[in-house]
């Protein structure tokens, strides 16, 4: 059941590995200014981040990133206007013969043809889409929120309280992500788009915080923060002002690049029956999983969905890629 | 090992220490692994207005005395003894509050790499308006006038635009100063300054020990000046404390330690400094091997190993610390004065 796209789904150990990784290279995020000199720069108030976009912005991978991602959110966002017909009526049903045509055809003002309800599959692509961003986004909000304040806890108290929230972490992380979201998605009574926002945040938590604490000690033991606290500064001032911000920029990353496994994840949680089950309200996972029932008939029914999914994957994954490149100081110049 | 507190300063500075280190010990204790002593039996003083330098090699102990006064060492598996006196109170049995409080209002730092002791992601003025809404209780808006004072007297042209500079924005003596006017914009009473300059090059370096004498005569500011370059401290310091494998082994006024080092140590140091005026290809005169950790000052010189001339008492006995007026020695075998 684990998903081909997202290969650390089924090693914990790689996956913890590679999110410590990208906590150590997060200690740079403090020199990363030092070698982007300021005489390019001499003007006031550049900032680490508009350096950062003055490099992506001549970053080919991040332009199609970007463009596929954009492409996607417009397209959510005005998907009522963009979609030619309603996606829940089932305009071409008089064509639908369950023994010889059980999915009509593409034709005129149908592109894409009609399921098995003789709905239009290329409007409930469009309206779909709206459901797919909204869970991987806010699924990813969500677990950032709880991984954040696990990883800001564990990483500016030390001692007990550290290994505490870790040993938890570790817990988490030892179970494959999507089985522990099916187990969660499974345990809500009624399914809809939020228990699989809940399940998927959950799986996300302990990423986040494991990133986030790794990167907050790189901090802690900084020559800036050794400075700050030789002038006295509060401690929360120290965690919220100079530890936190510092830590940020490996988080950010990850953010983007786990949009597109939450995808995923979303989508494949709707495919075992665990999403919405509401097919009125059309899901690229759910039209998947509808779509196997006549895979033989007529595979297209499946495969745009399909394509759907990797493409916003793709376009997200080639964001967060670029975007870590841009910040990471070893893949400088 | 104690020591009585010597008592010739003269140059119309106050009698009373400022800031008096006593005895001040620093063992640094590992579970399954022998304690290692990096500091031992430090003792110093420190009158307002006056320079002190702190003069060593890597390793000998500088950087921990300087953290040991200011609190900062790590709490757990470091173990430190002594006293440090400032104005009477013993900062070492200090809370963790008020040691908090006094740092950046009594006792300011300045670190030795100005780039990455300054927060990268936070503007220069927000740094510097940081500690006075800390120690003043000022809001930000009414701090940032003071803030650009601050940055205007450590010499940072159009300090107006500076104070919404990232630090990476700014040159590397830049940086230094802002470091400083941090460090300064409470004015605090004493100013330790852990190799200020080590990481500038040549002519900044002057700029800044420059401006730090200027600071500290203007305002009665007590320097300890942490070095390992005699040449940096040789215009600034009044006082010269030469520090090796965690104890002092040498002490005096700049002129007369310049002029006669009686520490092997010391001399060697001195004469492994490049001179101008010397004879073109002459090689320079190191000092051979390094420090060593393994219980140096037990029943020996701990610089024996190294030393020009030992005598066989160098390996038997440690050498007391024998006070001379305002000159101190740590040797059984000194230099003779008349060279």
């Amino acid at each position: 059941m684990s998903n081909p796209l997202n290969p650390d789904n089924l090693d914990p150990r790689n996956k913890k590995q590679r999110i410590d990784e990208l906590a150590a290279g997060s200690g740079g995020t403090a020199t990363l200014t030092v070698d982007d000199a300021g005489h390019i720069e001499e003007s006031t108030g550049v900032s680490l981040i508009a350096s950062a976009w003055r490099r992506l912005r001549r970053n080919p991978v991040f332009l199609l990133g970007a463009g596929i991602t954009l492409l996607f959110v417009l397209l959510a966002i005005f998907a009522p206007l963009i979609a030619p017909h309603d996606p829940t009526k089932g305009l071409l049903l008089d064509k639908v013969r369950p023994q010889s045509n059980p999915v009509p055809g593409p034709e005129a003002g149908f592109p894409l043809g009609a399921d098995t309800s003789g709905r239009d599959v290329l409007s409930r692509l469009i309206v779909g889409s709206r459901q797919t961003l909204i869970v991987g986004v806010f699924a990813t909000l969500f677990g950032l929120a709880g991984g954040m304040s696990l990883g800001v806890l564990a990483g500016a108290f030390s001692g007990w309280v550290d290994s505490l929230v870790m040993r938890i972490v570790d817990v988490m992380l030892s179970i494959p992500s999507l089985l522990l979201a099916v187990s969660i998605a499974a345990l809500a009574s009624r399914p809809s788009q939020w228990t699989v926002i809940i399940a998927i945040a959950t799986v996300q938590v302990p990423i986040f915080a494991r990133l986030l604490r790794g990167s907050m000690l790189a901090q802690r033991s900084s020559d800036h923060v050794l400075a700050a606290r030789a002038l006295g500064v509060k401690r929360s001032a120290i965690v919220f002002r100079h530890m936190l911000p510092n830590s940020l920029g490996p988080v950010i990353v990850q953010a983007t690049l786990v949009i597109a496994g939450a995808i995923i994840d979303a989508a494949a949680l709707s495919f075992l029956g665990l999403g919405n089950p509401d097919d009125r309200q059309p899901e690229w996972g759910q039209m998947l999983g509808k779509a196997q029932n006549n895979i033989f008939d007529n595979p297209a029914l499946a495969i745009w969905p399909a394509l759907c999914i990797i493409v916003v994957a793709l376009g997200f994954t080639l964001m967060g890629e670029s975007l870590r490149e841009a910040l990471d100081p070893k893949s400088r110049r | 090992m104690t020591e009585t507190i010597e008592n010739t300063r003269t140059r119309g500075h106050s009698e009373e220490p400022l800031l008096s280190v006593r005895d001040l010990t620093v063992t640094f204790t590992r579970q399954g692994e022998k304690p290692f002593v990096a500091v031992d039996g430090v003792s110093f003083d420190v009158r307002p207005g006056q320079t002190v330098g702190l003069v060593g090699e890597s390793g000998c102990g500088k950087s921990v005395t300087s953290l040991a006064i200011m609190g900062l060492l790590p709490q757990r598996g470091v173990r430190v003894e002594g006293e440090v006196l400032y104005g009477g109170t013993n900062l070492l049995t200090q809370s963790k509050e008020q040691m908090r409080d006094r740092r950046g209002r009594d006792l300011g730092m300045i670190f030795q790499d100005p780039l990455s002791s300054l927060n990268p992601v936070v503007p220069i003025g927000v740094q510097v308006t940081e500690v006075l809404e800390r120690h003043k209780g000022l809001s930000r808006k009414a701090a940032t006038p003071l803030a650009r004072e601050m940055l205007d007297k450590v010499g940072i042209p159009d300090p107006n635009r500076r104070l919404k500079d990232y630090p990476h924005q700014l040159s590397g003596g830049m940086r230094q100063r802002a470091l400083i006017a941090m460090a300064l914009a409470c004015a605090p009473k004493v100013l330790i300054a852990d190799e200020p300059t080590t990481a500038l090059d040549v002519t900044i370096q002057a700029q800044i020990l420059a401006l730090l004498k200027e600071l500290v005569e203007d305002s009665g500011t007590a320097l300890v000046m942490i070095t390992h370059d005699l040449g940096v401290v040789a215009g600034l310091v009044d006082r010269i404390n030469v520090l090796y494998a965690g104890r002092i082994v040498e002490r005096g006024d700049r002129h007369p330690l310049f002029a006669q080092p009686r520490h092997p140590y010391t001399h060697g140091l001195l004469s492994s400094i490049p001179r101008l005026d010397g004879e073109r290809g002459t090689k320079l005169t190191p000092i051979p091997g390094s420090v060593s950790d393994n219980l140096p000052w037990a029943n020996a010189c701990a610089f024996a190993p190294r030393c020009s001339q030992p005598i066989d008492v160098c390996v038997e006995k440690t050498p007391e610390f024998v006070e001379d007026g305002p000159r101190a020695l740590r040797c059984h075998n000194p230099v003779e004065v008349s060279r």
